[in-house]
Formats: structure tokens, C-alpha cells, sequence
């Protein structure tokens, strides 16, 4: 299975992957609608950039080989997709109880801004190009997919 | 404090029906142009600042933004350019001396623009190089005046001098790590040793982690000698001696201490924090023959097995001067002309002092095959060589190759903004500050130079193909190839090129 | 001039050697050239005859072409300086010669003053003859050869210089085509240096920078036209740097670098040094030359074989020429017919023992 692999060293802090993510997963799929337009359901960035001095890197899920979100999941929500192999969130068995956010040792299960299910959870960009839209967009190749 | 006198170079437009107030734009800039403002999620953008680099419209995902020159508004005076008043103020202001980077940006000739290339029609075939081999490798180092062969079985007497071997008539110029980053010089090196030729460490030592390219890389030894030691000699393919510089000749060098990090201070073997000052001179060569002595020095440490290179810069008796270093025991000569590059000089001696790079060619080849010498040493030409054509210009008019120094840079993402001394390129190339430097992949930065040789390698078998020659040493010094336009009589004499019209 | 269909393109060359020393006529190089008539256009034709001049065999022979008749004093004052003039005499022609607006044609015979070094003196007697003096043009140099050219088709111009009325070992004629300078006396081939003779069908791209590189060793080019590069290349390297004629190849039409590679040592090692040291003696562009030489002959075609030549041989005798119908008009019955490949010298050498037409007839001289 490829993965999105970081390159912490040239991350350069520009947040373009999180703007491509919000992008690709938004209603329109078209940037500027996305941002000026689509403000109520705009959907939260899946990857996050995190920082500190001049260390930066984007950081999404990792779609552990044994992921505590989905050991800890009381609904199944979170569960494994058998192709892929990819961590992946069913959104309509999700409730809200956090348990993957607390679980998560990577910190990149969010809440959604309604704070009734989970709102930020990469799912690979399955079927949506060969390479996954924040990997392809990374001006530095910080991300990269191998 | 009383107000400043200088208007922004440029003006910066930000499409408010694109602007998605992102912030990559207020991220990416180290001169802190654009800033955010929370309470209305909106950016501002201070153009006193901006140096118009173009990072921000680069990456702003939506095309929001544009900078722009700046129509300043003065009056018009074909006497008081508006050059001439900025710089003015700014040193009223400052009483200071106008520093600046890159090459020389007055538009005095730039010759290679007035000499056209000739291309075989009817009476000799022109050939493809798609379907015939084009042969552009090139040999710089002391050559034979002939060979003592012996025939019968095919077997040479002549031992050789020293030779670099380049897959093409182009090098990397002198750029030293602390003018440049770890990873600007680590992109050089490592396609310098993809595309099979040279870079050049300038004159800031080698960090210990180039030492294995060291195959690729000639070193310089500089009138500060930073990091010279035997090692260092050893571990290069050439030897540079730097005598002058074509943006500044006369003058030295000076790396401010801020930009004397860890790493650069192993590097140049002097105390972090420390100005790197390189002195005008050496002050061990204050005569022709004191640079024999240097010569033959550094071929006595390296036991005769590395040619060694002396830059200069164009200056007006360059002739007699390159003569002299061949005579001297220079293998190579490197003569940067009035358009090379810097990290960092004097704008007033930038601009007015040398001659071009072209000029300088011509009159030194001229001059070496008048003596009879011109064997005994490679001509490596430099300053303003910015495509393919300059390349196979240069060439004719009598270089073994040329040096690129801003074309390098322009490939690993430099827009030429000309701020490189303040150590905030916004690019990750002339700066040495972490969140800037890791701007530039080295991965990236070596593919696109890989890729920028490549393109020019094939462009100039196309034009050796359509003139009908079929390696390079048929052109070189082949001034019949080219011909002069809008040139006077007496430039192109100076060239040693025909006018246009002119037959063989 | 016949009234032309089509501008047939390029130059005819022909070559005659005798490898045992048997003279041959002027007239069979000139049968030979004029069936090749189409590939010159009237501008230019000429010829080198070796082991034409026995009765003078031991001394330089000077052809000079002298357009206006002030300076041939000039030239012989020049000569006088450096060498005794043993015997002069004007180049007889043939006086019903439909070929006007010819130069005068002398000759001298000339015994250097000083034995040492005697060809430097010579090269440097020529080089200063045709850059000096307005007009006049040493055109062939060496023993017991002349060269014999002009504007007009090859056949018209042996006629003219009354060619069957010499007997020489080995011939090499030219039939030309000029497209490089204007057609002019001086500018037709062969062209000649001491005893190196060179006729040339093509164009040298590399024109520019083997001037300049001949430049470098004392060389200088008059005579406004490619052709006069290989030869004076024939004496640097031939002569001057003791290559043997046969490795002439490996520096004119050098192997290419993928070739190279492929060798072994220390053949590779060779090959290398020559192209990094003779790259301003490389010649590049289309061509296909004979070179005549003291006891020899040869023939080569550039690197990638832009112009034709085939060799032949027939006994003792050995031929080159541009079309094999050439050969074929003056030796129908050949041992072997062969084009030469790309980069590949054909040489033919006088048998051992035999004296460089000493034996011969007697010319006219």
C-alpha cells in the first residue's frame, strides 16, 4: 500500500496541503467558491501542518498497521477498508464520543465544527487521482507518496 | 525620525474577489509584507518592503495577487534616471555604500545579441542530430602543441597533462556555501555530478559532506583562503585560484557574522559569528610572478594531478593579464566579464567597472593564439550566459565553456530581485536562515538543473547539427560561424566576427 | 557552356598511382576527369603530377601564378634571398587554349642557400610570397612535382597546360564546383605544400578554427578558399609532427567518442589524446580528399561519409576517384572496385626500391 510519506526537512509551512485538502472534500471542489461561498459546510482540513520555529511538517492520519481509533471505536464507525487497507470513517455510524480523538497518538482525529462527529479524518483521497491532491500540491514535495 | 524619501519599488495588487485569505502569501514572506488581520479575516500588504521576488504571487493558490514595478511618478529626465534618485536618497539616508546583488543590470551592449549563427544550406548538409552522433564533450587543462606517438604499436608516448572531462561546454560558477545555502550548493553538486560536470565551491571551504562529490567540484583558493587545507585540495577534481570577480573586480569580499552559522563556520575553519572578510588582493600575490609561486604551490600539494584555474575578471588590459597567468602555469583561465553575478557588491562598482564577458573572450583567445599559447590553457568564460545560444556563441568566439552562475540560480528557483546580501531570499538559495533554507529541496533543485543541462545540451547539438559540424571542437574559436548586427565596424573587428552580408 | 537542366552539386577527384613507378601520362587523368564533366561547373580544374621533373628530381619546384606582371620581380627577389635559382622558365601552354584571362605561369627550380632545415625555409618562403607580395602565389612547392590549375573544366585546363606532354608515377586531379569563394585561378585545387598535394570535394564547417589553429603554428591562409587548410595541415602533421600519412584519419576524420570507448588500451589512451590535442585539426563537414604525397597516395572521407569516393586496384596500379566510372574509363579490367567507409584512409605507397621517377621518360623540362 502507498502512503503519504513527510519530508520534515522541506516543509516550507505554506499550508497549501491543507488548502487542497479543504478543497478536494469541499461541496463544489472549487477553490475560491470553497472559501468565500461554502463557508457554512466547509469541511475541515484533513491534513494539518504543525509548527514550531522553523519546524514544520503536514501531518494527516498514518492508517497505523494496529489503529487504536478503530480498536477503541464503540460503533465501528472507524474501521479498515479491506482494499486498501486504509484507516476510513463511516460518518453515519459515527455519535460523537471522542474515543478515536483520545486514542489517536498522532493527534489527527478532529472534531467536526458542529462537534457531533468526527470532522477530520484522511481518507486517502481513494479514486480521486493517482496521487492524493495535498501530495501532488506540495510545492516543496514535503509530501510524498511512495 | 524623519521620514524616508523612498517610494516602493513595486506595487502590490491583491484581487479581493480571488483572495481566499489563505495567509501563504503572509507565510512565505521574510520581509514581512503581507500580514493577517483576525478581526476582519483579511490581508494587508506593506509595499515599502517588497522586493518583488514573486514568491507570494508564485504561491497563492487562487492567482489573487500581482506585484508589479512601481510607475514612481517623477518627472521625466533622460539625465536623472530613477535609479540614480533612488539610490540618491537612500544614501542621504544612510551615508552609506548602495549594496547589491546579482549581475550588473545597465543595459550597456550585450554582444551575444548582436552576433548571429550561420547554418549549412545545399552545398553542405546540414546534419540531425536524431540521427547522428553530435559531439559536444569538452576537455579543459593544458593541452600538447602535438603527440609523440608510437604508431607501429599504436601506443602514446606523451604523458598527458591533467584534463576535466565534461559531458558539455558548461560549468557552475564559483558560489560559496555562506553566499549560498547547504541545500543550494548540495542541488549544484549533486547535478554536477549527474550531468558529468563541475561545480565550484567559491571561495567558502567545502563542508565535509561534499567531500565524496569532490570528483564534481573544483575549490577555489581565495585571497581569504576560508578553508583551504591539504585535504581540501586533494579531495577536488581542479583547483580555482580566484584573482577577481566580474561584478566586483578590485574588490574583496565580506560574509556578514550573522550568516557565520555552525556548519559554515567548519566549514570556512573560523569562529561562529565571525566576518568572513576576503581582502581585495592577496597578500601573497602582488605580482605576476608571485601567482607562479601560488601555482605551482598548489600543483606541488596536489603532485601535478589536478589542473589549476585562474579567475579573473574582465578588465580593460585582460588580454596581456590571461596572457601572463598562461605563462605563469595557469592551465585554465577563467575570465568573468562585467555581467557576472554576486552575493554581494558595491551597486556603483557593479555597474561601472570591467568590460564585457564577450569583448574579454575574443580578445583573449585572440591574443593567446597570436603568441602561440593558446594550447597551453582552456578559456572558461563567464558572466551573463543565460541560454544555449550564449553557450555555442561563446564557444565560437573561442571559449572551451562557459560558466553559469545565474542561469544555475534562476533554475533552482531565483527570480533575480537582486536582494541576495540580506540574506532573506525568499527562495531558500543566497540566505542561511533554517525556515528560508529548507525552502529549496536539493531533490528538486538538482532535477531542474539536470533538466536545464539536458535542454541545453540537446538545443546545441540541434544548432552544431544545422551548421554541419559534428563536435564541438570544430567550433570552437570557429568565428567564420558567426556574424555581426548592428554592431560598428571596428566592435566586430574587436570580436574578430564579419558583418552580416559577408560571405566566407 | 552547354545549356544545363538541373545544377548538378559538388566536385570531381581523381587519383592515379603507379606503385611500381611506371609513368603515366598526363592524358589519362585528364580522360579520366572528363567523364566525370558534369560534377564541375567550368569554375576551376586542376592537376599534381609527382615524378614529372627528373631531370631536376633533387630540387624545389615553385610554381607561382602571377596576376599582373610588376610582381613576379618581387617574387623572384624573394626567392633569390633564401635560394639559387638553378633554372626559371614560364609554364608553357597551349597557345590556341580557348580558356582567356588567364595569369602568367613560372617556374623555378630552386637550390636552398642553406641545407639546414631546408623545408622550414621553403614553408616560410611560400607563407611570405602569398601573404606579401600582391598578385603572385606560389602554388606547388616541392620535388619533382607541379601543380597545374585555373578557371575552367578540368579537361579545358590540362589541355591548356599541355598535360600529355608530361609523364609523372602518380596523378591527382580536381574538377570544380565552387561554392565556398569565387571561382579565380589561385582558388582552384589542388593545392599544395612541399610534396603534399590535396584535391577536395565538400566544404570544411570547421573552416574558422583550422585557419586560426594553422594560425597558432605559423600557417596563413591567402588564398580565400577551405581546400588551402588541408593542406597546409598535411605539412604540420605530416611533416612537422612525423604522423605517418596512414594515421591521418584518426586526426581528420576522428572516431567518435562512442567509438573510442570501445577500444582497448592502449589504443583507447591514443585515440583520446589525439582528439583532445588535434581538435583545431579535425575537419568537419563533407569530404571526400586525395592527398598525394611524396611515394604515395591516399584517399579519405569525412566521419559520418558525406561525399563519395571509391578506390580501385589493378596490379601495380591504384586508383581513386569520385565515381567509379571514372576509373573504369582508363582501366576497365579491375582486381578490385571498393567505397571507402567513413574515417577510413586508402593509401597506396611506391613499392620499395623504387626511385621516385628517376627512371622515367624524360618530361619537357
Amino acid at each position: 500500500m502507498k502512503k503519504i510519506r513527510i519530508h520534515e526537512e522541506y516543509c516550507i509551512g505554506c499550508h497549501l496541503c491543507e488548502i487542497t485538502c479543504v478543497v478536494k472534500h469541499s461541496p463544489s471542489g472549487k477553490i475560491i467558491k470553497t472559501f468565500r461561498e461554502e463557508k457554512e459546510n466547509r469541511p475541515l482540513p484533513r491534513v494539518r501542518v504543525e509548527e514550531e520555529g522553523y519546524v514544520s511538517f503536514a501531518l494527516q492520519c498514518r492508517h497505523c498497521d494496529d489503529a487504536p481509533c478503530v480498536e477503541n471505536c464503540l460503533t465501528g464507525a472507524m474501521y479498515r477498508d479491506e482494499k486498501t487497507g486504509m484507516v476510513l470513517c463511516d460518518e453515519d455510524r459515527c455519535m460523537g464520543c471522542w474515543m478515536c480523538v483520545m486514542s489517536c497518538p498522532f493527534g489527527v482525529a478532529e472534531r467536526s465544527k458542529d462537534r457531533t462527529r468526527v470532522g477530520s479524518k484522511c481518507d486517502g483521497c481513494v479514486g480521486k487521482g493517482e496521487v492524493p491532491p495535498c501530495v501532488e500540491n506540495c510545492p516543496n514535495e514535503a509530501l510524498t507518496y511512495e | 525620525m524623519a521620514k524616508s524619501l523612498l517610494l516602493p519599488e513595486f506595487k502590490i495588487e491583491r484581487d479581493s474577489a480571488r483572495c481566499i485569505a489563505c495567509q501563504v502569501c503572509a507565510r512565505q514572506c521574510a520581509n514581512a509584507v503581507h500580514t493577517y488581520d483576525e478581526t476582519d479575516d483579511s490581508l494587508w500588504s506593506e509595499e515599502a518592503q517588497c522586493v518583488g521576488c514573486q514568491r507570494c504571487v508564485t504561491l497563492c493558490p487562487t492567482g489573487a495577487l500581482e506585484v508589479r514595478r512601481r510607475e514612481r511618478g517623477f518627472r521625466e529626465n533622460a539625465n536623472w534616471e530613477e535609479s540614480f534618485l533612488y539610490r540618491l536618497y537612500k544614501q542621504a539616508e544612510t551615508g552609506g555604500i548602495v549594496l547589491t546583488g546579482m549581475g550588473c543590470d545597465r543595459p550597456y551592449p550585450i554582444y551575444w545579441d548582436h552576433l548571429l549563427l550561420n547554418a549549412s544550406q545545399v552545398t553542405n548538409p546540414s546534419i540531425d542530430p536524431l540521427r547522428e552522433p553530435i559531439e559536444i564533450r569538452t576537455f579543459l587543462g593544458r593541452k600538447e602543441a602535438w603527440l609523440d606517438v608510437d604508431w607501429e604499436h599504436r601506443s602514446l608516448k606523451t604523458v598527458l597533462a591533467p584534463q576535466l572531462e565534461l559531458s558539455l561546454p558548461v560549468l557552475f560558477s564559483a558560489m560559496s556555501y555562506g553566499s549560498i545555502s547547504y541545500n543550494a550548493f548540495r542541488s549544484l553538486a549533486e547535478a554536477a555530478r549527474e550531468v558529468g560536470t563541475l561545480c565550484n565551491s567559491g571561495e567558502g571551504g567545502l563542508h565535509p559532506d561534499f567531500y565524496a562529490l569532490g570528483g564534481n567540484i573544483i575549490v577555489q583558493v581565495a585571497s581569504g583562503r576560508f578553508g583551504v587545507t591539504p585535504e581540501y585540495l586533494q579531495v577536488a577534481r581542479a583547483i580555482e585560484i580566484k584573482i577577481g570577480q566580474g561584478a566586483k573586480p578590485g574588490i574583496g569580499g565580506h560574509l556578514p557574522g550573522e550568516k557565520v552559522t555552525p556548519e559554515i563556520s567548519r566549514t570556512r575553519r573560523i569562529p561562529v559569528g565571525s566576518d568572513a572578510i576576503s581582502p581585495a588582493p592577496h597578500h601573497d600575490i602582488y605580482s605576476i610572478e608571485d601567482l607562479e609561486r601560488l601555482i605551482f604551490a598548489i600543483k606541488e600539494t596536489t603532485n601535478y594531478q589536478k589542473p589549476v584555474s585562474v579567475k579573473i575578471a574582465a578588465v580593460h588590459n585582460v588580454a596581456a593579464i590571461a596572457s601572463g597567468a598562461v605563462r605563469a602555469g595557469a592551465d585554465i583561465i577563467a575570465i568573468d566579464g562585467i555581467r557576472g553575478g554576486t552575493g554581494a557588491a558595491p551597486q556603483v562598482i557593479r555597474d561601472n567597472v570591467g568590460i564585457p564577458a564577450e569583448i574579454a573572450l575574443a580578445q583573449v583567445d585572440e591574443r593567446l593564439r597570436q603568441e602561440g599559447i593558446r594550447h597551453r590553457a582552456s578559456i572558461v568564460i563567464a558572466g551573463g550566459i543565460r541560454s544555449s545560444s550564449d553557450v555555442i556563441k561563446a564557444v565560437a568566439l573561442g571559449a572551451d565553456a562557459v560558466y553559469i552562475g545565474t542561469a544555475a540560480l534562476l533554475a533552482l528557483g531565483c527570480h533575480l530581485c537582486q536582494k541576495c546580501y540580506t540574506g532573506r531570499c525568499n527562495w531558500g538559495i543566497a540566505t542561511q536562515d533554517p525556515i528560508l533554507t529548507k525552502r529549496l529541496n536539493p531533490q528538486i533543485g538538482k532535477r531542474r538543473l539536470v533538466n536545464l543541462m539536458r535542454a541545453w545540451a540537446l538545443e546545441m547539438k540541434e544548432i552544431l547539427g544545422g551548421m554541419g559540424i559534428n563536435a564541438i571542437e570544430s567550433l570552437r574559436g570557429n568565428r567564420e560561424q558567426l556574424r555581426a548586427v548592428g554592431l560598428r565596424r571596428e566592435e566586430a573587428q574587436l570580436l574578430g566576427v564579419k558583418l552580416a552580408g559577408e560571405g566566407w | 557552356m552547354r545549356e544545363r537542366e538541373r545544377i548538378p552539386s559538388g566536385c570531381a577527384v581523381a587519383g592515379i598511382l603507379s606503385q611500381s613507378g611506371q609513368p603515366v601520362g598526363g592524358e589519362t587523368i585528364i580522360q579520366a576527369m572528363r567523364v566525370m564533366h558534369e560534377r564541375s561547373n567550368g569554375l576551376g580544374g586542376g592537376f599534381a603530377g609527382y615524378g614529372i621533373y627528373p631531370d631536376f628530381a633533387a630540387l624545389y619546384a615553385f610554381h607561382v601564378l602571377c596576376d599582373c606582371k610588376g610582381s613576379i620581380d618581387e617574387v623572384e627577389a624573394m626567392l633569390r634571398k633564401n635560394f639559387v635559382v638553378e633554372h626559371q622558365e614560364t609554364v608553357p601552354i597551349w597557345e590556341h587554349s580557348p580558356l582567356r584571362d588567364h595569369p602568367e605561369f613560372m617556374r623555378y627550380f630552386l637550390r636552398p642557400r642553406e641545407s639546414e632545415n631546408e623545408e622550414e625555409l621553403v614553408v616560410q618562403t611560400v607563407m611570405e610570397i602569398n601573404a606579401r607580395i600582391e598578385g603572385a602565389y606560389v602554388i606547388s612547392s616541392g620535388k619533382n612535382l607541379g601543380v597545374f590549375k585555373g578557371v575552367g573544366y578540368p579537361e579545358d585546363i590540362g589541355e591548356f597546360f599541355r598535360l600529355d606532354e608530361y609523364q609523372g608515377y602518380c596523378w591527382i586531379a580536381h574538377g570544380r564546383f565552387p561554392t565556398n569563394s569565387v571561382g579565380w585561378w589561385g582558388g582552384a585545387h589542388p593545392f599544395n605544400l612541399l610534396h603534399f598535394s590535396v584535391v577536395h570535394n565538400g566544404e570544411l564547417s570547421s573552416y574558422g578554427i583550422n585557419r586560426r589553429y594553422l594560425e597558432n603554428f605559423g600557417y596563413f591562409c591567402t588564398l580565400q578558399t577551405d581546400t588551402e587548410v588541408i593542406a597546409y595541415l598535411l605539412d604540420l602533421l605530416l611533416r612537422r609532427h612525423r604522423v605517418p600519412p596512414e594515421a591521418l584519419g584518426t586526426i581528420f576524420a576522428s572516431p567518435f567518442w562512442s567509438q573510442i570507448e570501445t577500444m582497448s588500451e592502449p589504443e583507447r589512451s591514443l585515440y583520446r589524446a589525439i582528439r583532445v590535442t588535434y581538435g583545431g585539426a579535425l575537419l568537419n563537414g563533407p569530404f571526400s580528399i586525395i592527398v598525394g604525397f611524396e611515394g604515395g597516395m591516399l584517399g579519405l572521407v569525412d566521419r559520418i561519409k558525406l561525399r563519395p569516393m571509391v578506390a580501385a586496384w589493378n596490379g601495380d596500379m591504384f586508383y581513386l576517384a569520385s565515381e567509379e566510372s571514372a576509373i573504369r574509363e582508363i582501366a576497365p579490367e579491375l582486381d578490385r572496385v571498393c567505397a571507402l567507409r567513413a574515417g577510413e584512409v586508402v593509401m597506396g605507397r611506391l613499392k620499395e626500391g623504387v626511385l621516385h621517377g628517376q627512371e622515367f621518360a624524360a618530361s619537357r623540362v
